[in-house]
């Protein structure tokens, strides 16, 4: 299946994408924001239609808005309490206009569906290149940041009187998150990011109790459901974010039920 | 050199002032138990020693210099704890590893000599097999173990300990406060230790500082735990009435620091305290 410059393409982009979005989650995951995660992805949307509206690449569109959208989420949300308040204001304002530009717009219909399932089959080479710089550039400022993130996200007290700023790690993550997500979407399009970004992290979560072991599986997971997702798309002729995501769940599930079940177990 | 100076100092919080002009001075190497009602200032006098709350008036000075936000001498557990984790089986041990350097940039990857570190931290509280355990499957007093563990990390000279006995039992209480006092004598370092209760206090701390009214008092248990010096602090009549080797501090029938211990558990423990009265 090598031999088509298509699938080349889609390994490329989906390679750089799980990559990102497995370590990404990780620490979304960790810091119980899923829910921000979920909110970033349908901003994200109307980020994408305003950008067709004016004649731009969608992708611009989505980034531009979903780093906004992060950023504003952390400004307003430092503290637990406030978040999913803060989260849900930016995110009705966001359908609301996402409303305005679908009523300005007409010719629509295939537009919209590759924006909210994706198609990485049609990933051309220039979006890959686009793709990798957007990656490398999230990937290396979450390495920077990533000690002080953790100990902010696991015990945010001590960290604060150790001279760590919640509301600067809280911001720039979600850029990061932000910046994944607008990646995500040209995958497996924004309603389903959740299948590369929460599901191979929740299930590493389950199966390491180390933080870089928890990080590398992560990724590692994410990159093989990508992977198996396209191979099967490409034999099956279903649709690539159809087996991505079933693969996501399908892990996910492996990770959890086996305890459950255990737990159902009279002792 | 004196651990803590207080010269003067007033905090205040939105709008409201919650210590009033106190002074005192604790030497180093003192173990303190930190005593007052609910909402006496006991949680933000720590936090401004820390350097999060800035005096409105007066200064505040740590082993000779003033109180600044990120000072490694300063070891801190916080009265609220940070819910832990959930759906994640993170380790106890990478929990108290990420205080390690946490404030640096960079990778969460420790070198051999951090690791030691925190394996020697664990080990001075007997935590080193607990530690392997995920975080989301051990007790509440397991947890306030590796809290403690973690404060030694960054060898300080001075630790805040804010309210380490809420919800632990009579046993484990004492359990605490033995392990606290073997710390501060092994390393030789300072330790304010805030409680509701002089109780399990009594024979482990030198010193109390009680707060009240926006006043506080700091001296021996005899000098500070009397009727007159706590009456100030109450604002209203206290007698101090000891028994066997307890003391209790009573406002007419009522025991003041229990009812406060109790209207805490009501809220956050129900289950501990309950089962403790009744027996
Ligand atoms: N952010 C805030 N804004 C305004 N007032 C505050 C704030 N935080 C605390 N206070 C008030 O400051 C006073 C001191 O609170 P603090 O938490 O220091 O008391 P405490 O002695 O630690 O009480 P507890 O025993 O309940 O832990 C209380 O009256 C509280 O209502
Ligand atoms: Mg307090």
């Amino acid at each position: 299946m090598f031999e088509y410059d298509f699938m080349r393409n889609a390994f490329a982009a989906a390679t750089i994408v799980a990559l990102l979005s497995g370590s990404v989650g990780y620490f979304l995951v960790l810091r119980g924001q899923t829910f921000a995660g979920h909110a970033l992805a349908h901003v994200g949307f109307t980020g994408a239609t305003g950008a067709v509206l004016i004649g731009v690449a969608p992708l611009w569109g989505l980034v531009l808005m979903t780093v906004a959208a992060g950023v504003a989420m952390g400004f307003f949300g430092e503290h637990l309490a406030q978040r999913d308040v803060a989260i849900g204001l930016v995110l009705a304002f966001a359908l609301a206009l996402g409303l305005l530009f679908l009523h300005f717009y007409t010719a629509f219909a295939t537009q919209a569906t590759t924006l909210l399932f994706g198609n990485v089959l049609a990933v051309d080479v220039s979006t890959v290149y686009t793709l990798l710089g957007l990656g490398a550039l999230s990937l290396a400022i979450l390495a920077i940041i990533s000690r002080p993130l953790l100990f902010a996200s696991l015990q945010p007290e001590l960290a604060e009187a150790k001279g760590v700023s919640l509301r600067l790690y809280g911001v720039l993550f979600l850029a990061i998150v932000a910046l994944t997500t607008a990646e995500c979407a040209q995958i497996v399009g924004v309603l389903l990011v959740f299948a590369l970004m929460i599901g191979p992290a929740a299930a590493a979560q389950q199966w390491t109790s180390a933080v870089t072991t928890g990080v590398l599986l992560s990724a590692g997971l994410a990159l093989v459901e990508a992977w198996c997702g396209i191979t099967l798309a490409f034999y099956t002729d279903w649709p690539s974010s159809f087996w991505i995501t079933a693969l996501s769940v399908a892990v996910y599930l492996l990770a959890v039920l086996p305890r459950r079940l255990r737990a159902l177990q009279p002792v | 050199m004196n651990a803590i100076e207080l010269d003067d100092v007033s905090l205040t919080l939105g709008g409201r002032r919650v210590l009033g002009g106190i002074s005192f001075a604790i030497a180093a190497g003192r173990f303190v138990g930190v005593l007052g009602a609910n909402g006496a200032g006991k949680t933000t006098l720590m936090r401004a020693i820390l350097g999060l709350v800035a005096p409105s008036h007066g200064a505040i000075r740590v082993r000779g210099q003033p109180a600044t936000r990120g000072n490694p001498a300063v070891g801190y557990m916080p009265q609220v704890l940070s819910a832990a984790p959930q759906g994640t089986r993170l380790s106890g041990w990478d929990f108290v590893a990420s205080v390690a350097n946490g404030h640096r940039l960079g990778l969460p990857i420790l070198g051999r000599e951090k690791r030691a570190e925190i394996g020697c931290a664990l080990d001075l509280v007997g935590a080193g097999k607990l530690a392997r355990r995920p975080l989301a499957e051990i007790s509440g007093g397991e947890r306030q173990r590796l809290l403690l563990a973690q404060t030694l990390i960054g060898r300080p000279q001075l630790l805040l300990l804010d309210e380490p006995l809420i919800s632990l039992d009579p046993h484990h209480q004492q359990e605490v406060v033995e392990l606290v006092k073997a710390l501060q004598r092994e390393l030789g370092i300072t330790v304010l230790f805030s409680a509701h209760e002089i109780n399990p206090l009594l024979g482990a701390i030198d010193q109390v500082l009680y707060l009240g009214n926006g006043q506080a008092a700091l001296g021996a248990i005899d000098e500070v735990i009397t009727a007159p010096v706590l009456s100030r602090l109450y604002g209203s009549a206290i007698d101090v009435i000891r028994v066997r080797g307890r003391i209790f501090v009573m406002s007419g029938s009522h025991d003041v620091e229990h009812e406060e211990h109790r209207h805490e558990a009501g809220h956050e423990h129900a289950a501990h305290e309950g089962h403790v009265d009744h027996v």
